[in-house]
């Protein structure tokens, strides 16, 4: 049905291209995978929208867009990811697949070249990036950053990382902060993308009906001087055993009516690379990943104490975030009904409903990826910056084999290190 | 099964309207791992006046909504909870015009499918159930309105019109929804949730012949009255209210701009009016045009920038907004280029071009299943085939986009909606 394969166009650049009739589209992306650092990470995030401004053809949006258009509507979009402790920044891009063209035009080349150019020849001035666009951008960003406040469900579990990560990489947000952005010139930016193109590690992916030979030689020929690179290292990532010996309290408060609740957990070393990953993944979708979870069914339904209630595993890191709406007076109840809930898992409290819904849930979810081809790029993304190549089919004959036992051991490991809670102003 | 090809962009559609006056239709899709369900009823937040059986009702604000909560509640337990056991990923929504529940699910698609039309169409409500939701939806209400984004619609909407329902939030208030009871549900669900008033769209590894033979033996064997509706006096051309503005914790300012048009009529007209309305925007102040380039420069607009236009059954507007520095600014500049458009027309390149990437992108949406099923129900609703869109977008003319610039973009029917950062 769909063929995956992975191939190394230069040394340091790779290539994963799944070979499908199913879809309408051909998707492609590039991504350059940098470590995750404080004072890289603004001008990491601002690269790909400089890039996306203009290039030495196409010296502006005017004229991309009209390029765009003449390829039915391609999109391509700068992307800035956080995988880990890797900060991915490139673009990804949909074209329309080249059975559904109008006249039997050839789209891929087209697509494939253009993606190129934005990403490997910038309009520039004097030699840089044109003033006039980087502070275009540096602008956006840093409005960006500055309205990262405004989702405030996403906010808290920032904020909860941020408090939680305060000396590791990982507290690094993915568009870096204003600090990190607003020194940045047209010719430091050059000098960071230049470094950016030569020394980080690169994931091309496609995903379409062209086969991989032909995939390869159109996404050779636009990224030729990505082969003259240096040498490209592939970033780390830390991952702290335990908490600290007491569990830190972070409390805000804002004009909101509604409150946000979120702590953070250590796993205690389980990670993407142990073999205990696809038991950490089942746990928690038990407590918090689905709607038939510990949480949902317990501190939403059952309580009504929260609007929401949801956990995350962070696979990399090792880190699991819940998040919760409630209303300000019940932060005690919540945060002890979501602890207890925590703690009928370790004691393995786990009905058989529950443990193979939760199996069911994940399986499903994990197959359907195969159906969406932006979902199956974050996958082998979050994959490769892992530097792992499990792929989802092998992933969802793991989860069949999981038990209660092992889900229990997981939950046992796992050590509350931070809370946030976001309140509102007093009045 | 009546079947349709739609060899253009790749599609074919099975047809079956039942007896019991539901229609059904199915997107084959052997390749996929996921099905894909949707069942639902012409029936959404602004259908709060109605008339059954010659007796006019007039319910509360949200109500819609609230009923589509509490559809997840079966004699047994909650539905929900069945269809997630089941490895399925279920929801609903409710907007303006239709109520909808869903499931997407890669095992046991057909049990799902069971479930599906069971608890959708056998409706289970209890004082205690009722009261308890009151306090879900609040939360939810309250989320809903710390949203900047969700306001300044909704703002936007209020300044648009001064009857239509569509100025009213879907998910009503925290007070309109205390006066609905265990009574008002059910009298809603018989009003709408008989099979002769909705739709089931189905796309994946299926057999459409057996959708059906579900269908049939889960619903109801006959067909039921469906209430009327009404939405108040005819609209005027101007709008209620040309700004409004509110405070609220956000960093920049962000706004809305809406254009009111005429309502379309239902069918062909409808598909039209919307392919034309979606092509002007892009002419008008889409990511090709000129004036976006312009705006973008400038700094008065940024990459959130999202224009499109919406149509209900009696009201249609274009609207476009974002964050921007000066939300005026990019007004009078609309106003400016829809002026500019009305003397020298639409460049013929930019509409040829636009043209090819607004279809291409049409024909990449379909790679979801949940725009397919959504978008067939909604343009069942409206009296057309969601797929019509493929042969009829080739016909359409740069004049007709002009005019209706001409006719739309122009001072009495538009109205400005802004949330502004909060002083101090």
């Amino acid at each position: 049905m769909s063929q995956v394969t992975r191939r190394e166009l230069f040394p340091g650049v790779w290539l994963r291209a799944v070979h499908t009739n199913k879809f309408k589209s051909a998707y492609l992306s590039v991504t350059m995978l940098a470590p995750l650092d404080k004072t890289t990470a603004g001008p990491n995030a601002l690269i790909p929208a400089v890039l996306r401004r203009g290039t030495a053809v196409h010296p502006d949006m005017e004229s991309l867009s009209a390029a765009l258009d003449e390829l039915y509507g391609g999109a391509i979009e700068p992307s800035v990811r956080k995988k880990g402790e890797s900060q991915c920044v490139g673009f990804v891009a949909s074209f329309l697949d080249d059975a559904y063209t109008l006249k039997g035009e050839k789209i891929l080349e087209s697509a494939a070249a253009l993606l190129g150019e934005i990403l490997l020849n910038p309009y520039t001035q004097d030699g840089h990036f044109c003033p006039d666009y980087t502070a275009g951008e540096k602008q956006n960003l840093i409005d960006r950053i500055r309205g990262q406040i405004n989702d405030k469900r996403t906010y808290a579990t920032q904020r909860l990382v941020q408090e939680m990560c305060r000396y590791e990489a990982f507290g690094v947000d993915k568009l870096g902060d204003e600090e990190s952005v607003k020194d940045i010139t047209p010719e430091s930016l050059w000098q960071r993308y230049q470094q950016l193109l030569r020394q980080s590690a690169v994931e091309v992916y496609y995903c379409g009906s062209a086969d991989p030979d032909r995939v390869e030689k159109a996404l050779r020929s636009a990224l030729t001087p990505l082969g003259e690179g240096g040498e490209r290292t592939a970033p780390d990532c830390e991952v702290r055993l335990t908490a600290g010996s007491e569990s830190q309290f972070v409390t805000e408060a804002m004009d909101v009516t509604q409150g946000k609740l979120a702590l953070g957990f250590r796993t205690g070393g389980q990670t993407c690379w142990e073999e205990s990953y696809p038991a950490l993944t089942m746990f928690n979708a038990i407590f918090g990943g689905t709607t038939l979870s510990k949480l949902f069914m317990n501190v939403r339904e059952k309580l009504s104490l929260c609007y929401y209630a949801s956990s995350m595993l962070e696979k990399q890191k090792g880190l699991v975030l819940v998040s919760s709406g409630i209303e300000f007076d019940k932060f005690e109840t919540a945060k002890n009904e979501i602890l207890a809930q925590l703690e009928a898992i370790r004691r393995g409290e786990i009905e058989s409903w529950e443990l193979e819904g939760a199996r069911r849930t994940l399986i499903g979810g994990h197959l359907s990826t195969l159906d969406d081809q932006g979902r199956q790029e974050e996958f082998w993304l979050g994959q490769a910056a892992a530097g792992l190549d499990t792929t989802i089919e092998e992933l969802c004959a793991q989860f069949e084999a999981v038990t209660a036992q092992q889900v229990a051991e997981c939950a046992q490991k796992l050590e509350l290190d931070t809370i946030y809670f976001l309140k509102g102003k007093e009045g | 099964m009546e079947q349709f090809a739609f060899p253009q962009v790749g599609e074919q559609m099975y047809r079956e309207k039942l007896p019991n006056g539901l229609s059904v239709f199915v997107f084959p899709k052997p390749e996929f791992q996921k099905g894909y369900a949707f069942f639902a009823t012409n029936y959404g937040g602004m259908d709060m006046r109605f008339c059954l059986n010659g007796e006019w009702q007039d319910t509360p604000a949200g109500v819609a909504h609230f009923l589509e909560h509490k559809m997840f509640d079966t004699k047994d337990g909650n539905a929900l909870q069945d269809l997630a056991a089941n490895g399925a990923s279920p929801n609903a929504f409710t907007s303006n015009a239709i109520t909808g529940y869903y499931f997407e699910s890669t095992e046991k698609f057909e049990e799902n499918l069971r479930i599906l039309l069971s608890f959708v169409s056998v409706p289970w409500f209890t004082r205690e159930s009722v009261d308890k939701e009151q306090g879900i939806i609040g939360q939810e209400i309250g989320m809903i309105e710390d949203d900047p984004d969700w306001k300044v619609f909704m703002n936007l909407m209020a300044a648009l019109y001064r009857n239509h329902p569509v100025r009213v939030s879907v998910a009503g208030s925290v007070e309109s929804i205390s006066h609905i009871t265990a009574d008002t549900l059910y009298a809603c669900h018989k009003a709408f949730y008989d099979p002769a008033n909705m739709v089931l769209c189905v796309a994946g590894p299926v057999d459409p012949e057996h959708i059906c033979e579900v269908a049939r033996e889960i619903l109801p064997k006959e067909a039921g009255p469906i209430a009327a509706k009404d939405y108040g006096p005819q609209e005027p051309p101007r709008v209620a209210q040309e700004i409004i503005e509110e405070r609220m914790e956000v960093s920049t300012p962000i706004f809305q701009l809406g254009y009111k048009g005429d309502a379309l009529a239902q069918g062909q007209e409808r598909l039209r009016g919307e392919l034309v309305g979606e092509l002007a925007m892009e002419v008008l102040l889409g990511s090709s045009s000129p004036l976006y380039a312009k705006l973008y420069r400038e700094g008065l607009i940024n990459r959130n920038f999202a224009y499109g236009c919406e149509s209900y059954p009696g009201c249609f507007f274009l609207c476009a907004g974002g964050e921007s520095k000066d939300p005026e600014a990019v007004r009078a500049a609309v106003a400016g280029e829809a002026d500019r458009i009305g003397r020298d027309g639409v460049d013929g390149r930019l509409w040829e071009r636009v043209k090819k990437g607004v279809y291409g992108n049409k024909v990449r949406g379909l790679n979801s299943f949940e725009n397919l099923c959504v978008g067939q129900a909604q343009a069942f609703f409206a009296g057309h085939d969601y797929l019509d869109f493929a042969g009829m977008f080739a016909s359409i003319t740069k004049e007709e986009a002009e005019k209706l610039i001409a006719d739309y973009v122009t001072e009495e029917r538009t109205a400005l909606s802004v949330v502004r950062p909060k002083e101090g």
